[in-house]
Protein backbone atom coordinates (compact mmCIF):
# COMPACT_ATOMS: atom_id res chain seq x y z
CA UNK A 1 0.00 0.00 0.00
CA UNK A 2 0.81 3.44 -0.99
CA UNK A 3 -0.68 6.69 0.43
CA UNK A 4 -0.72 8.31 -2.63
CA UNK A 5 -3.27 5.48 -3.56
CA UNK A 6 -4.96 6.10 -0.01
CA UNK A 7 -5.52 9.93 -0.79
CA UNK A 8 -7.13 9.56 -4.04
CA UNK A 9 -9.31 6.62 -3.01
CA UNK A 10 -10.16 8.41 -0.07
CA UNK A 11 -10.96 11.18 -2.35
CA UNK A 12 -13.02 9.47 -4.64
CA UNK A 13 -15.34 7.83 -1.92
CA UNK A 14 -16.02 11.01 -0.83
CA UNK A 15 -16.96 12.12 -4.24
CA UNK A 16 -19.15 9.25 -4.81
CA UNK A 17 -20.91 9.62 -1.87
CA UNK A 18 -21.67 13.66 -3.22
CA UNK A 19 -23.33 11.83 -6.06
CA UNK A 20 -26.60 10.80 -4.12
CA UNK A 21 -27.24 14.04 -2.69
CA UNK A 22 -26.79 15.63 -6.53
CA UNK A 23 -28.60 12.89 -7.74
CA UNK A 24 -31.42 14.10 -5.20
CA UNK A 25 -31.12 17.88 -7.09
CA UNK A 26 -31.54 16.33 -9.97
CA UNK A 27 -34.45 14.60 -9.43
CA UNK A 28 -36.15 16.86 -6.65
CA UNK A 29 -36.07 20.34 -9.43
CA UNK A 30 -37.47 17.35 -12.39
CA UNK A 31 -41.01 17.25 -10.23
CA UNK A 32 -43.67 19.44 -8.82
CA UNK A 33 -43.26 21.63 -6.02
CA UNK A 34 -45.16 19.77 -4.10
CA UNK A 35 -43.14 16.67 -4.17
CA UNK A 36 -40.12 18.19 -4.24
CA UNK A 37 -39.22 17.16 -0.66
CA UNK A 38 -40.26 13.48 -1.29
CA UNK A 39 -38.28 13.02 -4.48
CA UNK A 40 -35.29 14.56 -2.82
CA UNK A 41 -35.68 12.87 0.54
CA UNK A 42 -36.00 9.17 -1.64
CA UNK A 43 -32.16 9.81 -2.95
CA UNK A 44 -31.04 11.44 1.04
CA UNK A 45 -32.33 8.76 2.81
CA UNK A 46 -30.35 5.79 1.19
CA UNK A 47 -27.65 7.38 2.74
CA UNK A 48 -28.91 6.19 6.16
CA UNK A 49 -30.26 2.39 5.94
CA UNK A 50 -28.73 1.16 2.86
CA UNK A 51 -25.28 2.27 4.17
CA UNK A 52 -25.77 0.52 7.27
CA UNK A 53 -27.21 -2.67 5.87
CA UNK A 54 -24.50 -2.54 3.47
CA UNK A 55 -21.94 -2.45 6.13
CA UNK A 56 -23.82 -4.86 8.11
CA UNK A 57 -24.78 -7.50 5.38
CA UNK A 58 -24.38 -6.41 2.05
CA UNK A 59 -20.74 -6.20 1.64
CA UNK A 60 -20.20 -9.33 2.63
CA UNK A 61 -22.85 -10.82 0.54
CA UNK A 62 -21.24 -9.33 -2.23
CA UNK A 63 -17.30 -9.32 -1.80
CA UNK A 64 -16.45 -12.25 1.04
CA UNK A 65 -15.19 -14.95 -1.20
CA UNK A 66 -18.05 -17.19 -2.35
CA UNK A 67 -19.52 -19.10 -5.19
CA UNK A 68 -19.79 -18.38 -8.43
CA UNK A 69 -23.37 -16.74 -7.83
CA UNK A 70 -23.19 -14.78 -4.30
CA UNK A 71 -20.56 -14.19 -1.67
CA UNK A 72 -21.02 -15.28 1.66
CA UNK A 73 -21.24 -14.40 5.39
CA UNK A 74 -17.29 -14.20 6.16
CA UNK A 75 -17.49 -10.38 6.27
CA UNK A 76 -20.90 -9.75 8.01
CA UNK A 77 -21.10 -7.05 10.76
CA UNK A 78 -17.71 -6.05 9.43
CA UNK A 79 -15.69 -8.83 10.69
CA UNK A 80 -11.89 -9.28 9.31
CA UNK A 81 -12.60 -6.07 7.66
CA UNK A 82 -9.60 -3.57 8.72
CA UNK A 83 -6.62 -1.83 7.46
CA UNK A 84 -5.00 -4.75 6.03
CA UNK A 85 -4.66 -4.02 2.29
CA UNK A 86 -7.27 -5.35 -0.24
CA UNK A 87 -5.42 -4.63 -3.64
CA UNK A 88 -3.98 -1.49 -3.38
CA UNK A 89 -5.72 0.49 -0.02
CA UNK A 90 -6.58 -0.44 2.99
CA UNK A 91 -9.78 -3.34 2.83
CA UNK A 92 -12.50 -0.94 5.03
CA UNK A 93 -11.59 1.78 2.79
CA UNK A 94 -12.28 -0.29 -0.27
CA UNK A 95 -15.73 -1.21 1.90
CA UNK A 96 -16.47 2.52 1.82
CA UNK A 97 -15.82 2.84 -1.84
CA UNK A 98 -18.17 0.21 -2.52
CA UNK A 99 -20.76 1.50 0.14
CA UNK A 100 -21.17 4.22 -2.04
CA UNK A 101 -22.05 2.74 -5.30
CA UNK A 102 -24.62 0.83 -3.43
CA UNK A 103 -26.44 3.68 -1.80
CA UNK A 104 -26.95 5.73 -5.25
CA UNK A 105 -28.17 2.46 -7.41
CA UNK A 106 -31.38 1.80 -5.07
CA UNK A 107 -31.32 5.97 -5.25
CA UNK A 108 -31.74 5.75 -9.24
CA UNK A 109 -34.49 3.58 -9.37
CA UNK A 110 -36.67 6.33 -7.40
CA UNK A 111 -37.17 8.07 -10.22
CA UNK A 112 -39.39 5.73 -11.32
CA UNK A 113 -42.14 5.98 -9.02
CA UNK A 114 -42.01 9.79 -7.60
CA UNK A 115 -44.61 11.18 -6.66
CA UNK A 116 -46.78 8.58 -5.79
CA UNK A 117 -45.19 5.87 -3.98
CA UNK A 118 -45.74 6.09 -0.62
CA UNK A 119 -42.34 6.55 1.62
CA UNK A 120 -42.27 3.85 3.74
CA UNK A 121 -42.89 1.07 1.32
CA UNK A 122 -40.41 2.93 -0.84
CA UNK A 123 -37.76 2.25 2.17
CA UNK A 124 -38.84 -0.88 2.93
CA UNK A 125 -38.15 -1.61 -0.82
CA UNK A 126 -34.40 0.03 -1.35
CA UNK A 127 -33.21 -1.42 1.98
CA UNK A 128 -34.14 -4.84 0.94
CA UNK A 129 -33.39 -4.90 -2.59
CA UNK A 130 -29.70 -3.48 -2.28
CA UNK A 131 -29.45 -6.65 -0.13
CA UNK A 132 -31.28 -9.24 -2.41
CA UNK A 133 -30.94 -7.69 -5.72
CA UNK A 134 -27.33 -5.10 -5.65
CA UNK A 135 -25.26 -7.19 -3.90
CA UNK A 136 -25.38 -10.11 -5.80
CA UNK A 137 -24.99 -8.38 -8.74
CA UNK A 138 -22.20 -6.65 -7.81
CA UNK A 139 -20.58 -9.92 -6.80
CA UNK A 140 -21.18 -11.00 -10.09
CA UNK A 141 -18.96 -9.06 -11.70
CA UNK A 142 -17.08 -7.25 -8.99
CA UNK A 143 -16.53 -9.81 -6.45
CA UNK A 144 -15.12 -12.90 -8.40
CA UNK A 145 -18.81 -14.38 -9.73
CA UNK A 146 -19.25 -15.49 -12.74
CA UNK A 147 -19.57 -12.54 -14.58
CA UNK A 148 -16.18 -11.82 -14.20
CA UNK A 149 -14.87 -15.53 -15.07
CA UNK A 150 -17.32 -15.05 -18.04
CA UNK A 151 -14.80 -12.32 -19.25
CA UNK A 152 -17.99 -9.54 -19.06
CA UNK A 153 -15.95 -5.93 -18.78
CA UNK A 154 -17.62 -3.34 -16.12
CA UNK A 155 -15.47 -0.81 -15.75
CA UNK A 156 -17.41 0.98 -13.06
CA UNK A 157 -21.23 -0.16 -12.77
CA UNK A 158 -22.79 0.55 -16.03
CA UNK A 159 -24.40 -3.51 -15.41
CA UNK A 160 -24.23 -3.57 -12.23
CA UNK A 161 -24.85 0.27 -11.16
CA UNK A 162 -27.13 1.42 -14.02
CA UNK A 163 -28.63 -1.69 -15.73
CA UNK A 164 -29.54 -2.93 -12.59
CA UNK A 165 -31.16 0.15 -11.38
CA UNK A 166 -33.09 0.69 -14.76
CA UNK A 167 -34.71 -2.53 -14.82
CA UNK A 168 -35.90 -2.75 -11.62
CA UNK A 169 -37.48 1.17 -12.09
CA UNK A 170 -38.85 -0.41 -14.90
CA UNK A 171 -40.69 -3.19 -13.21
CA UNK A 172 -40.97 -0.78 -10.05
CA UNK A 173 -43.25 2.30 -12.14
CA UNK A 174 -45.14 -0.90 -13.81
CA UNK A 175 -46.09 -2.76 -10.30
CA UNK A 176 -46.87 0.63 -8.55
CA UNK A 177 -48.86 2.02 -11.94
CA UNK A 178 -49.01 6.06 -13.87
CA UNK A 179 -49.36 9.31 -11.64
CA UNK A 180 -53.09 9.84 -11.49
CA UNK A 181 -52.55 13.15 -13.82
CA UNK A 182 -50.14 11.23 -15.96
CA UNK A 183 -51.36 11.62 -19.38
CA UNK A 184 -54.02 13.39 -18.40
CA UNK A 185 -52.22 17.09 -17.35
CA UNK A 186 -49.00 18.60 -17.96
CA UNK A 187 -46.52 17.93 -15.44
CA UNK A 188 -43.80 20.22 -15.53
CA UNK A 189 -40.34 20.20 -13.49
CA UNK A 190 -41.24 22.79 -10.93
CA UNK A 191 -37.13 23.87 -10.79
CA UNK A 192 -34.86 23.47 -13.75
CA UNK A 193 -31.69 25.54 -12.09
CA UNK A 194 -31.73 22.40 -9.41
CA UNK A 195 -31.89 19.73 -12.54
CA UNK A 196 -28.54 21.81 -14.10
CA UNK A 197 -27.20 21.92 -10.23
CA UNK A 198 -27.65 18.24 -9.77
CA UNK A 199 -26.03 17.65 -13.29
CA UNK A 200 -23.23 19.30 -12.35
CA UNK A 201 -22.78 17.78 -9.08
CA UNK A 202 -23.24 14.02 -10.82
CA UNK A 203 -20.35 15.03 -13.01
CA UNK A 204 -18.08 16.25 -10.23
CA UNK A 205 -18.86 13.23 -8.37
CA UNK A 206 -18.35 10.73 -11.33
CA UNK A 207 -14.82 11.31 -11.47
CA UNK A 208 -14.50 9.91 -8.26
CA UNK A 209 -16.76 7.07 -9.32
CA UNK A 210 -14.95 6.00 -12.61
CA UNK A 211 -11.25 6.92 -12.10
CA UNK A 212 -11.54 5.96 -8.42
CA UNK A 213 -12.91 2.69 -9.95
CA UNK A 214 -9.12 1.99 -10.68
CA UNK A 215 -8.45 1.56 -7.42
CA UNK A 216 -5.85 2.82 -7.46
CA UNK A 217 -4.19 6.68 -8.08
CA UNK A 218 -2.39 5.35 -11.62
CA UNK A 219 -2.37 5.73 -15.14
CA UNK A 220 -5.89 3.90 -15.07
CA UNK A 221 -7.05 6.40 -13.58
CA UNK A 222 -5.85 9.12 -15.26
CA UNK A 223 -7.38 7.75 -18.14
CA UNK A 224 -11.04 6.48 -17.03
CA UNK A 225 -10.65 10.56 -15.58
CA UNK A 226 -10.10 11.48 -19.00
CA UNK A 227 -12.81 9.57 -20.50
CA UNK A 228 -15.66 10.87 -17.66
CA UNK A 229 -14.43 14.14 -18.97
CA UNK A 230 -15.03 13.35 -22.86
CA UNK A 231 -17.55 11.63 -23.15
CA UNK A 232 -20.07 13.41 -21.40
CA UNK A 233 -18.70 15.86 -22.96
CA UNK A 234 -19.31 14.54 -27.00
CA UNK A 235 -23.00 13.55 -25.68
CA UNK A 236 -23.27 16.77 -24.37
CA UNK A 237 -22.38 18.01 -28.18
CA UNK A 238 -24.21 15.12 -30.08
CA UNK A 239 -27.60 15.96 -28.08
CA UNK A 240 -27.38 19.68 -29.03
CA UNK A 241 -26.87 18.71 -32.34
CA UNK A 242 -29.56 16.56 -32.96
CA UNK A 243 -31.82 19.11 -30.68
CA UNK A 244 -30.72 21.96 -33.78
CA UNK A 245 -31.24 19.90 -36.88
CA UNK A 246 -34.57 18.43 -35.53
CA UNK A 247 -35.67 22.19 -35.90
CA UNK A 248 -35.51 22.60 -31.99
CA UNK A 249 -34.03 24.87 -29.37
CA UNK A 250 -31.80 23.90 -26.94
CA UNK A 251 -32.98 23.34 -23.56
CA UNK A 252 -31.77 22.95 -20.76
CA UNK A 253 -33.33 20.25 -19.43
CA UNK A 254 -31.82 18.19 -22.42
CA UNK A 255 -28.53 19.28 -21.14
CA UNK A 256 -28.83 17.97 -18.04
CA UNK A 257 -29.79 15.08 -19.22
CA UNK A 258 -26.76 14.61 -21.92
CA UNK A 259 -24.55 14.70 -19.50
CA UNK A 260 -26.11 12.12 -17.30
CA UNK A 261 -26.46 9.88 -20.48
CA UNK A 262 -22.74 10.57 -21.03
CA UNK A 263 -21.89 9.62 -18.15
CA UNK A 264 -23.44 6.71 -18.04
CA UNK A 265 -22.09 5.39 -21.32
CA UNK A 266 -18.96 5.40 -20.67
CA UNK A 267 -18.97 4.39 -17.07
CA UNK A 268 -18.83 0.50 -17.55
CA UNK A 269 -15.76 1.63 -20.68
CA UNK A 270 -13.90 4.60 -18.67
CA UNK A 271 -10.27 2.90 -17.99
CA UNK A 272 -11.04 0.16 -21.41
CA UNK A 273 -10.98 2.59 -24.19
CA UNK A 274 -8.87 4.91 -25.86
CA UNK A 275 -9.63 8.96 -25.26
CA UNK A 276 -10.91 9.07 -28.74
CA UNK A 277 -13.20 5.75 -28.50
CA UNK A 278 -15.02 7.29 -25.50
CA UNK A 279 -15.49 10.60 -27.74
CA UNK A 280 -17.11 8.41 -30.34
CA UNK A 281 -19.19 6.38 -27.37
CA UNK A 282 -20.32 9.61 -26.15
CA UNK A 283 -21.68 10.91 -29.09
CA UNK A 284 -23.42 7.06 -30.42
CA UNK A 285 -25.06 6.87 -26.94
CA UNK A 286 -26.87 10.10 -27.29
CA UNK A 287 -28.95 8.94 -30.06
CA UNK A 288 -31.13 6.04 -27.92
CA UNK A 289 -31.58 7.83 -24.64
CA UNK A 290 -32.81 11.11 -26.94
CA UNK A 291 -35.17 9.09 -28.85
CA UNK A 292 -36.43 7.13 -26.52
CA UNK A 293 -36.64 9.80 -23.96
CA UNK A 294 -39.23 11.48 -26.76
CA UNK A 295 -41.23 8.21 -27.01
CA UNK A 296 -41.43 7.18 -24.02
CA UNK A 297 -43.40 9.99 -22.81
CA UNK A 298 -45.82 8.99 -25.77
CA UNK A 299 -46.62 5.74 -23.89
CA UNK A 300 -48.45 4.59 -20.89
CA UNK A 301 -45.22 3.95 -18.92
CA UNK A 302 -44.53 6.49 -16.39
CA UNK A 303 -41.07 6.14 -15.85
CA UNK A 304 -41.22 10.02 -14.22
CA UNK A 305 -38.29 10.68 -14.28
CA UNK A 306 -36.86 8.41 -17.57
CA UNK A 307 -34.65 6.36 -15.13
CA UNK A 308 -34.74 3.68 -18.58
CA UNK A 309 -34.15 6.01 -21.41
CA UNK A 310 -31.22 7.56 -19.22
CA UNK A 311 -30.04 4.90 -17.59
CA UNK A 312 -31.16 1.73 -19.21
CA UNK A 313 -30.73 2.70 -22.52
CA UNK A 314 -27.42 4.51 -22.08
CA UNK A 315 -26.08 1.87 -19.88
CA UNK A 316 -27.02 -1.17 -21.85
CA UNK A 317 -25.44 1.26 -24.70
CA UNK A 318 -21.98 1.75 -22.94
CA UNK A 319 -21.96 -1.64 -21.89
CA UNK A 320 -22.07 -3.43 -25.13
CA UNK A 321 -20.02 -0.38 -26.72
CA UNK A 322 -17.62 -1.34 -24.62
CA UNK A 323 -16.84 -4.75 -26.10
CA UNK A 324 -16.54 -3.09 -29.22
CA UNK A 325 -13.86 -0.46 -28.40
CA UNK A 326 -12.39 -2.02 -25.78
CA UNK A 327 -8.21 -1.63 -26.09
CA UNK A 328 -5.60 -3.57 -24.61
CA UNK A 329 -2.69 -1.29 -25.73
CA UNK A 330 -5.13 1.42 -23.98
CA UNK A 331 -6.31 -0.78 -20.59
CA UNK A 332 -3.55 -4.04 -20.49
CA UNK A 333 -6.59 -6.30 -20.20
CA UNK A 334 -9.25 -7.49 -23.30
CA UNK A 335 -9.58 -5.90 -26.45
CA UNK A 336 -12.77 -5.59 -28.12
CA UNK A 337 -14.48 -5.65 -31.70
CA UNK A 338 -12.54 -3.52 -32.88
CA UNK A 339 -9.30 -5.03 -31.61
CA UNK A 340 -10.09 -8.29 -33.24
CA UNK A 341 -11.91 -9.88 -30.21
CA UNK A 342 -16.01 -9.91 -31.53
CA UNK A 343 -16.79 -12.52 -28.75
CA UNK A 344 -16.27 -9.94 -26.46
CA UNK A 345 -19.89 -7.73 -27.62
CA UNK A 346 -21.18 -11.17 -26.86
CA UNK A 347 -19.87 -11.51 -23.93
CA UNK A 348 -21.18 -7.89 -22.81
CA UNK A 349 -24.96 -8.21 -24.37
CA UNK A 350 -25.19 -11.58 -22.36
CA UNK A 351 -23.76 -9.98 -18.85
CA UNK A 352 -26.51 -6.92 -19.91
CA UNK A 353 -29.34 -9.37 -20.31
CA UNK A 354 -28.52 -11.22 -17.07
CA UNK A 355 -28.35 -8.48 -14.88
CA UNK A 356 -32.05 -6.67 -16.81
CA UNK A 357 -33.41 -10.64 -16.31
CA UNK A 358 -32.47 -10.77 -12.38
CA UNK A 359 -33.02 -6.86 -11.35
CA UNK A 360 -36.30 -7.26 -13.13
CA UNK A 361 -37.59 -10.63 -11.94
CA UNK A 362 -36.31 -9.80 -8.20
CA UNK A 363 -37.74 -6.57 -8.35
CA UNK A 364 -41.07 -7.98 -9.02
CA UNK A 365 -41.37 -10.58 -6.48
CA UNK A 366 -40.04 -8.01 -3.92
CA UNK A 367 -42.28 -5.14 -4.75
CA UNK A 368 -45.04 -8.19 -4.46
CA UNK A 369 -44.42 -9.46 -1.58
CA UNK A 370 -44.06 -5.90 0.14
CA UNK A 371 -47.35 -5.20 -1.66
CA UNK A 372 -49.06 -8.04 0.95
CA UNK A 373 -47.95 -5.99 4.43
CA UNK A 374 -48.63 -2.27 3.00
CA UNK A 375 -49.75 -0.56 0.05
CA UNK A 376 -47.47 0.61 -2.33
CA UNK A 377 -48.34 3.89 -3.19
CA UNK A 378 -50.74 6.99 -1.50
CA UNK A 379 -54.06 7.49 -2.13
CA UNK A 380 -55.43 9.95 -5.15
CA UNK A 381 -56.58 11.98 -2.49
CA UNK A 382 -52.91 12.81 -1.13
CA UNK A 383 -51.61 12.60 -4.28
CA UNK A 384 -53.38 15.76 -5.28
CA UNK A 385 -52.24 17.41 -2.06
CA UNK A 386 -48.62 15.97 -2.79
CA UNK A 387 -46.11 13.98 -1.00
CA UNK A 388 -44.58 16.63 0.57
CA UNK A 389 -47.46 17.29 3.36
CA UNK A 390 -48.58 13.72 3.46
CA UNK A 391 -45.40 11.95 4.31
CA UNK A 392 -43.30 14.18 5.50
CA UNK A 393 -45.53 16.80 7.09
CA UNK A 394 -43.11 19.65 5.53
CA UNK A 395 -43.11 21.79 2.36
CA UNK A 396 -40.21 22.92 0.15
CA UNK A 397 -41.75 26.73 -0.17
CA UNK A 398 -43.57 27.56 2.72
CA UNK A 399 -43.78 31.57 3.84
CA UNK A 400 -45.15 30.40 7.14
CA UNK A 401 -48.10 32.40 6.86
CA UNK A 402 -50.66 30.90 8.95
CA UNK A 403 -48.70 29.02 10.82
CA UNK A 404 -49.65 28.42 14.06
CA UNK A 405 -47.50 27.55 17.02
CA UNK A 406 -48.54 24.36 18.33
CA UNK A 407 -47.11 24.29 22.08
CA UNK A 408 -45.73 21.44 23.63
CA UNK A 409 -48.86 20.43 25.67
CA UNK A 410 -51.00 19.63 22.60
CA UNK A 411 -48.04 18.99 20.27
CA UNK A 412 -48.60 14.78 20.96
CA UNK A 413 -51.86 14.93 20.26
CA UNK A 414 -51.28 16.78 17.01
CA UNK A 415 -48.55 14.21 15.71
CA UNK A 416 -51.07 11.91 16.13
CA UNK A 417 -53.35 13.94 13.53
CA UNK A 418 -50.67 14.54 11.28
CA UNK A 419 -51.87 12.10 8.29
CA UNK A 420 -55.24 12.18 8.72
CA UNK A 421 -56.15 15.33 8.76
CA UNK A 422 -53.81 16.94 6.02
CA UNK A 423 -56.31 19.00 4.12
CA UNK A 424 -53.85 21.93 2.47
CA UNK A 425 -52.09 21.02 -0.78
CA UNK A 426 -49.09 22.89 -1.68
CA UNK A 427 -49.18 22.48 -5.15
CA UNK A 428 -48.77 23.89 -8.04
CA UNK A 429 -49.84 23.44 -11.90
CA UNK B 1 -72.50 40.43 -16.92
CA UNK B 2 -70.96 39.35 -13.64
CA UNK B 3 -67.82 38.62 -12.54
CA UNK B 4 -67.71 35.21 -11.20
CA UNK B 5 -64.83 34.37 -8.07
CA UNK B 6 -64.07 31.34 -7.82
CA UNK B 7 -61.75 29.72 -5.09
CA UNK B 8 -60.67 26.82 -5.49
CA UNK B 9 -58.07 24.09 -4.45
CA UNK B 10 -54.49 24.14 -6.74
CA UNK B 11 -54.37 20.80 -7.84
CA UNK B 12 -57.83 21.14 -9.28
CA UNK B 13 -57.06 24.02 -11.10
CA UNK B 14 -55.96 21.71 -14.81
CA UNK B 15 -59.45 19.96 -13.96
CA UNK B 16 -61.28 23.36 -14.04
CA UNK B 17 -59.47 24.98 -17.09
CA UNK B 18 -59.79 22.06 -19.30
CA UNK B 19 -63.53 22.25 -18.50
CA UNK B 20 -63.53 26.22 -19.26
CA UNK B 21 -62.04 26.12 -21.75
CA UNK B 22 -64.00 23.28 -23.59
CA UNK B 23 -66.98 25.32 -22.72
CA UNK B 24 -65.62 27.99 -24.88
CA UNK B 25 -65.22 30.09 -21.76
CA UNK B 26 -61.35 31.99 -22.31
CA UNK B 27 -61.29 35.15 -20.47
CA UNK B 28 -60.40 34.30 -17.04
CA UNK B 29 -57.28 35.56 -14.51
CA UNK B 30 -56.23 33.11 -11.76
CA UNK B 31 -54.04 34.47 -8.67
CA UNK B 32 -52.14 32.15 -5.96
CA UNK B 33 -53.82 33.14 -2.37
CA UNK B 34 -53.48 31.45 0.85
CA UNK B 35 -57.31 31.22 2.88
CA UNK B 36 -59.10 29.57 5.66
CA UNK B 37 -62.28 27.87 4.88
CA UNK B 38 -63.26 25.68 7.94
CA UNK B 39 -61.31 22.55 7.26
CA UNK B 40 -58.96 20.74 9.53
CA UNK B 41 -55.55 22.38 9.93
CA UNK B 42 -52.77 19.93 9.18
CA UNK B 43 -49.65 19.73 11.18
CA UNK B 44 -46.19 20.01 10.31
CA UNK B 45 -42.50 19.55 12.11
CA UNK B 46 -39.39 22.06 11.58
CA UNK B 47 -36.91 21.16 13.56
CA UNK B 48 -39.00 20.21 17.21
CA UNK B 49 -41.57 22.91 16.20
CA UNK B 50 -44.95 21.72 15.17
CA UNK B 51 -47.13 23.93 13.41
CA UNK B 52 -50.79 23.74 12.75
CA UNK B 53 -50.76 25.10 8.82
CA UNK B 54 -54.55 27.77 9.62
CA UNK B 55 -53.99 28.77 6.02
CA UNK B 56 -54.56 26.48 2.78
CA UNK B 57 -52.95 27.39 -0.75
CA UNK B 58 -55.62 28.02 -3.18
CA UNK B 59 -56.01 29.25 -6.39
CA UNK B 60 -58.39 32.69 -7.15
CA UNK B 61 -60.34 32.52 -10.64
CA UNK B 62 -61.91 35.68 -12.14
CA UNK B 63 -64.18 35.34 -14.99
CA UNK B 64 -66.35 38.26 -16.64
CA UNK B 65 -68.91 36.43 -18.35
CA UNK B 66 -72.34 37.85 -20.28
CA UNK B 67 -75.43 36.76 -18.77
CA UNK B 68 -76.19 33.58 -20.31
CA UNK B 69 -73.06 32.33 -19.29
CA UNK B 70 -73.02 32.59 -16.19
CA UNK B 71 -74.98 29.10 -14.88
CA UNK B 72 -72.90 27.27 -17.53
CA UNK B 73 -69.63 28.58 -16.23
CA UNK B 74 -70.62 28.19 -12.51
CA UNK B 75 -71.98 24.51 -13.30
CA UNK B 76 -68.78 23.69 -14.89
CA UNK B 77 -66.58 24.95 -12.00
CA UNK B 78 -68.61 23.11 -9.95
CA UNK B 79 -68.08 19.69 -11.73
CA UNK B 80 -64.41 19.74 -11.93
CA UNK B 81 -63.36 21.57 -8.78
CA UNK B 82 -65.58 18.84 -6.42
CA UNK B 83 -63.91 16.42 -4.28
CA UNK B 84 -66.24 16.06 -1.81
CA UNK B 85 -64.01 16.87 0.90
CA UNK B 86 -64.21 20.48 3.20
CA UNK B 87 -62.13 22.66 1.56
CA UNK B 88 -63.34 22.43 -2.27
CA UNK B 89 -63.75 26.19 -2.05
CA UNK B 90 -66.10 28.67 -3.07
CA UNK B 91 -68.21 30.50 -6.08
CA UNK B 92 -69.24 33.94 -5.58
CA UNK B 93 -71.21 35.71 -8.25
CA UNK B 94 -71.21 39.35 -8.48
CA UNK B 95 -72.64 42.06 -10.49
CA UNK B 96 -70.51 44.52 -12.58
CA UNK B 97 -70.90 47.77 -13.49
CA UNK B 98 -68.84 47.94 -16.41
CA UNK B 99 -66.51 46.53 -18.58
CA UNK B 100 -63.89 47.57 -21.32
CA UNK B 101 -62.02 45.97 -23.72
CA UNK B 102 -58.57 48.11 -23.55
CA UNK B 103 -57.60 46.95 -26.94
CA UNK B 104 -60.80 48.41 -29.25
CA UNK B 105 -61.98 50.29 -26.45
CA UNK B 106 -65.31 47.94 -26.86
CA UNK B 107 -67.87 47.75 -23.52
CA UNK B 108 -69.99 45.60 -21.78
CA UNK B 109 -71.61 42.90 -23.71
CA UNK B 110 -69.04 43.09 -26.79
CA UNK B 111 -66.20 43.40 -24.53
CA UNK B 112 -66.67 39.77 -22.76
CA UNK B 113 -67.56 38.11 -26.20
CA UNK B 114 -64.83 36.00 -26.89
CA UNK B 115 -62.58 36.72 -30.09
CA UNK B 116 -62.30 33.36 -31.89
CA UNK B 117 -59.94 34.29 -34.36
CA UNK B 118 -58.14 34.74 -31.41
CA UNK B 119 -58.98 32.18 -29.03
CA UNK B 120 -56.15 30.21 -29.34
CA UNK B 121 -53.23 32.59 -28.16
CA UNK B 122 -55.94 33.71 -25.09
CA UNK B 123 -54.59 31.74 -21.78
Amino acid sequence: MNNADIAWMLVSTALVLLMTPALAFFYGGLVRSKNALNTMMMSFIALGPVAVVWALLGYSLAFAPGGPAIGSLAFAGLRGVGLEAQGAIPHLLFMCFQGTFAIITPALISGAVAERMRFNAYLAFITAWVLVVYAPVAHWVWGGGFLASMGALDFAGGAVVHVNAASAALVAALVVGPRKDYGRHAILPHNVPFVMLGAGLLWFGWFGFNAGSALSAGTTASLAFANTLLAPAATLATWTLIDLMRGGRVTAVGAATAIVVGLVVVTPAAGYISPISAITMGALGAFPSYFALIYRAKTKLDDSLDVVAAHGLGGATGAILTGVFAEAAWSGGANGLLGGNPGQVLTQVASVIIVLAYSGGMTFALLKALALVMPLRIGDRHEGLGLDVTDHGEEAYTHGDGAILVKPKESSMAHSTVDVVAVHGGGSL
Amino acid sequence: MKLIVAIVRPEKLSDVLEALFHADVRGLTISRVQGHGGEIEHVENYRGTSVKMALAEKVRIEIGVSNHFVQPTIDIILGAARTGEVGDGKIMVLPIEKIYRIRTGESDQDAVTPVHSESDQSL
